[in-house]
């Protein structure tokens, strides 16, 4: 089982981040899980949510305490929480932030695999909104091949395509793709 | 025809799914946390018109309960959903709808009760309510909720007594799972119209509730208990037809791994799922540990719970709930169903998980290891900070 | 009350306390039945506030305050009683106690916080949204249809010693109707219009300017009833009702018939208004 730890604060999206993913498993066949932080949300606040992928269904029902993966969708959060609390020494943090790796390392505690992405510029850049959570995504498939590519884009026309525009879809297809194409 | 369809969907989701199947007629419900996404998504379908049915606002959870009486009186499918204190504010109705023989059914978020004031699991909120006439059971995950929703209303209208299915507060209201909704023409074919003997009619006129003198009050009482008892034969026919259909069965207790078992493990809601990775855990390191869910709470499934504890060296039952002043809710009911039995393993009552207090694999571990090197105590607060 | 409070940006609520304390003073206990305010106060072991607090169920602001007013007069101790609720357990679940604890005349002040909906669970509708607005529950073609109850009347029909409307955009009104009840035996009803960008869908740095715009659209009339005695406070230059809807994203689908209506209601409204003014004096 793969257990992922989303950071970020309230209106950031990292809920449909982590339902995202676990849609995409899905096609390819996985069990899935997603929840958020269990409790009221504000806008603004530090909030978490939690995605479990298996090959067999998911009978645990407690929370998770040690991820293997962590995706930090704001960089601000790193001044304020230990992002890497619980994650497995041989395991992988993605961070949307405009530093480079090299100091994104002095400020967290973690020896393991570290990932940098600007992923609130491409969002800007292909939704027009400061929104980081679907480029963040496409960033994981690339670094975690937990889902492929091109699932992580039939799922967002699908779970998308009934609520917004085919530019805003497109524009989010865009935003996954150079996620991909763009972490480091 | 329209085929069965997967879906990612909330527990909350799972059970709006489910009322929207068995195409319910009237829904009455008040907004409280961690159930307002069921009601909100219900909402969204009767105004697009997905779901034909009246969706009244009302302006608490009792007045909530009292309009699903008076449409379900009316000879209308009715159903509800609340959590915490909303089915505590319930309480006086409660007692109505069951007394009343109306089939309605609801969808009970399992969360702590206040003061002070916690959003998070606990099934002290349902349990409370179980002396009111209202069968109860307990589900696991989101297509157990989804299930038991549609399964609920065809028991509740063939017992003729209403039904509370419970799920976890987050823990199943706010985790998306996926789950499998079966085809409608199929699910129209489980779950016929509603079509009540007794309704408020005027080309057939009755009066429902009257005066009732102690010469005739007893009897009701009677019937009420009676229906209880036969409906756990009708839950298992009900289960068995539901299995036939959609290939889904749930039982009244569900065992996993209890053949062979020194230890058995008698558990509820989610603890029940956890309990299955923790079994497995235990097992691979050689101890011989199964787990019982106990799914159906009311009518109480005696026979069966009697035939799991002959199996087991020690009986342990976990309560995510406490009835102050004795003991846990499912401990007192499975030590009393096995009073007069030659064979009773000594029992151990842990409570657990109060308030949403998370229970792990570990817990369970650790809950195991004391009883296996402890003599059996009614009540052991596991892992509280005092 | 002390920093670090809860709330969401630009939450009226929270402005509407503070005000309201610093009128009211220490000597205030407060009685605070589930609302945004439940969770805006602090979790355990927090308070933001610096005066007593007692959170209490839903329905009973009304009731829980009467009982506390009755032991404080018991053991002859003197505090204002303050029973803080928002519009939820004030024009629904709340009505009854409420009702009750002002017909008899009980001596507390209730501050109703009308952020328009049952803001704390999501954003459902309550009998104050206002009418044409969305919620989860008057989702997009089926926006709320019914008029928003007029909780003023509600209470004037009681026939307590004084009800009025403040809002946070005019605080020297809103402290001065404060100190007013606290010096006047019985009961008191002040009800707050108060922002909640979320819901409303709006900028959380215009909520000041909202309310403003909500009393110059004579949307909420700020008026006090003492006795029976209707005084309108601010009569001032009318703006268009719409100049107050588009700010807010919950009205956004609302179309120019819609409007009109609305417009013509508030008019209607505040014609009746300045009538009961004028009869009342």
């Amino acid at each position: 089982m793969i257990e992922i730890r989303w950071h970020g604060r309230g209106g950031q999206g990292i809920v449909t981040a982590s339902e995202i993913l676990a849609s995409t498993a899905m096609k390819e066949d996985k069990y899935i899980q997603s929840f958020p932080d269990f409790g009221p949300e504000r806008m603004g606040a530090p909030v978490r949510a939690y995605t479990r992928i298996d090959d067999k269904p998911i009978d645990l029902h407690s929370q998770v305490y040690e991820p293997d993966i962590v995706v930090v969708l704001d960089p601000t959060l790193l001044e304020t929480i230990n992002v890497a609390e619980g994650l497995k020494k041989n395991g992988i943090l993605l961070i949307n932030t405009k530093s480079s790796k090299d100091d994104i390392k002095k400020k967290v505690d973690f020896r393991g695999k570290i990932y940098v992405l600007d992923a609130t510029t491409i969002a800007l850049e292909t939704i027009g909104r400061p929104i980081a959570n679907i480029c963040a995504v496409g960033a994981l498939s690339k670094i975690s091949n937990i889902v492929k590519k091109e699932n992580i884009i039939e799922t967002i026309k699908e779970v998308m395509g009934e609520k917004f525009s085919e530019k805003v879809v497109q524009g989010n297809i865009n935003a996954a793709t150079r996620g991909y194409d763009e972490v480091n | 025809m329209m085929q069965s369809v997967k879906k990612v969907v909330t527990g909350n989701h799972a059970t709006s799914y489910g009322a929207k199947a068995s195409r319910v007629e009237v829904i009455a419900a008040y907004p409280i946390t961690p159930q307002t996404q069921i009601v909100e998504l219900l909402s969204e379908m009767v105004a697009s018109g997905e779901l034909k049915a009246k969706f009244i606002k009302v302006e608490s959870e009792h007045s909530a309960m009292a309009a699903v009486i008076g449409a379900s009186a009316t000879g209308a499918r009715a159903y509800t959903a609340t959590s915490s204190h909303g089915l505590l504010l319930m309480h006086e109705m409660l007692h109505w709808a069951a007394n009343a023989r109306l089939p309605i059914v609801m969808a009970n978020v399992n969360r702590a009760v206040g003061t002070p004031w916690n959003v998070w699991a606990d099934q002290n909120d349902s349990l409370s309510q179980r002396d009111t006439g209202w069968m109860q059971i307990y589900c696991e995950n989101n297509q157990e909720v989804f299930d038991t929703t549609i399964q609920a209303f065809r028991i509740a209208e063939q017992v003729s007594l209403p039904l509370m299915l419970n799920l976890d507060a987050f823990i199943l209201s706010h985790t998306s799972e996926p789950i499998e909704m079966w085809d409608q023409d199929e699910i129209d074919e489980f779950l016929p119209p509603f079509n009540p003997q007794w309704k408020l009619d005027i080309e057939d006129p009755h009066s429902f509730g009257g005066l009732t003198t102690p010469d005739w009050y007893f009897e009701l009482r009677y019937k009420i208990q009676k229906a209880q008892e036969i409906a756990l034969s009708i839950m298992e026919k009900v289960d068995e037809d539901y299995f036939k259909l959609f290939g889904m069965r749930y039982g009244l207790v569900e065992e996993y791994k209890c053949e062979d078992a020194d230890i058995i493990l008698l558990v509820s809601g989610t603890i029940a799922s956890t309990a299955k990775d923790a079994v497995d855990v235990m097992r691979q390191k050689g101890l011989k540990v199964g787990s019982a869910k106990v799914r159906v709470f009311r009518p109480f499934p005696k026979e069966r719970v009697r035939m799991i504890a002959q199996k087991a060296r020690k009986l342990i039952v976990i309560d995510r709930n406490i009835s102050f002043g004795s003991e846990g809710i499912f401990f007192s009911e499975v030590k009393s169903c096995l009073y007069g039995e030659e064979y009773r393993p000594p029992m151990y009552g842990f409570i657990a998980g109060l308030g949403g207090r998370d229970v792990l694999i570990k817990d369970i571990e650790g809950i195991v290891e004391y009883a296996s090197t402890n003599p059996p105590k009614d009540i052991i607060w596991w892992g509280v900070k005092v | 009350m002390d920093p670090g409070v809860v709330s969401c940006h630009g939450c009226g609520a929270t402005a509407a306390m503070r005000f309201v304390l610093k009128a009211l003073g220490r000597d205030t206990i407060v009685v605070l039945p589930a609302c945004c305010w439940s969770i805006i106060a602090g979790p355990f072991p927090y308070s933001s506030l610096k005066v007593p607090l007692f959170h209490t169920a839903f329905e009973t602001g009304g009731s829980v305050a009467s009982g506390v007013t009755a032991a404080l007069q018991i053991k002859g101790k003197k505090a204002t009683v303050l029973s803080w609720a928002g519009d939820g357990g004030t024009f629904d679940i709340g009505l009854q106690a409420l009702s009750g604890a002002v017909e008899r005349n009980e001596n507390f002040i209730y501050v109703c916080y009308d952020n328009e909906a049952y803001m704390n669970t999501g954003i459902q509708r309550s009998s104050a949204t206002p009418w044409g607005a969305w919620t989860t529950t008057t989702p997009q073609e089926n926006f709320k249809s019914e008029p928003k109850k007029n909780i003023v009347e509600i209470m004037v029909a009681h026939r307590i010693p004084y009800t009025a409307t403040a809002t946070i955009a005019y605080p020297e009104d809103l402290i001065r109707k404060l100190k007013k009840a606290k010096e006047i035996q019985g009961s008191k009803f002040i009800h707050i219009l108060s922002p909640c960008p979320p819901g409303w869908r709006s900028a959380p740095e215009k909520s000041v300017k909202l309310t403003r715009l909500a009393v110059q659209a004579r949307i909420f009339p700020l008026y006090e009833v003492e006795y029976g005695r209707y005084t309108v406070n601010m009569k001032l230059p009318q703006i268009q009702v719409k100049e107050y809807l588009r700010e807010q994203g919950r009205f956004a689908h609302l179309t120019e018939e819609n409007i009109t209506r609305i417009q013509e209601n508030v008019d209607h409204d505040w014609s009746i208004l300045l009538k009961k003014e004028e009869m009342s004096t």
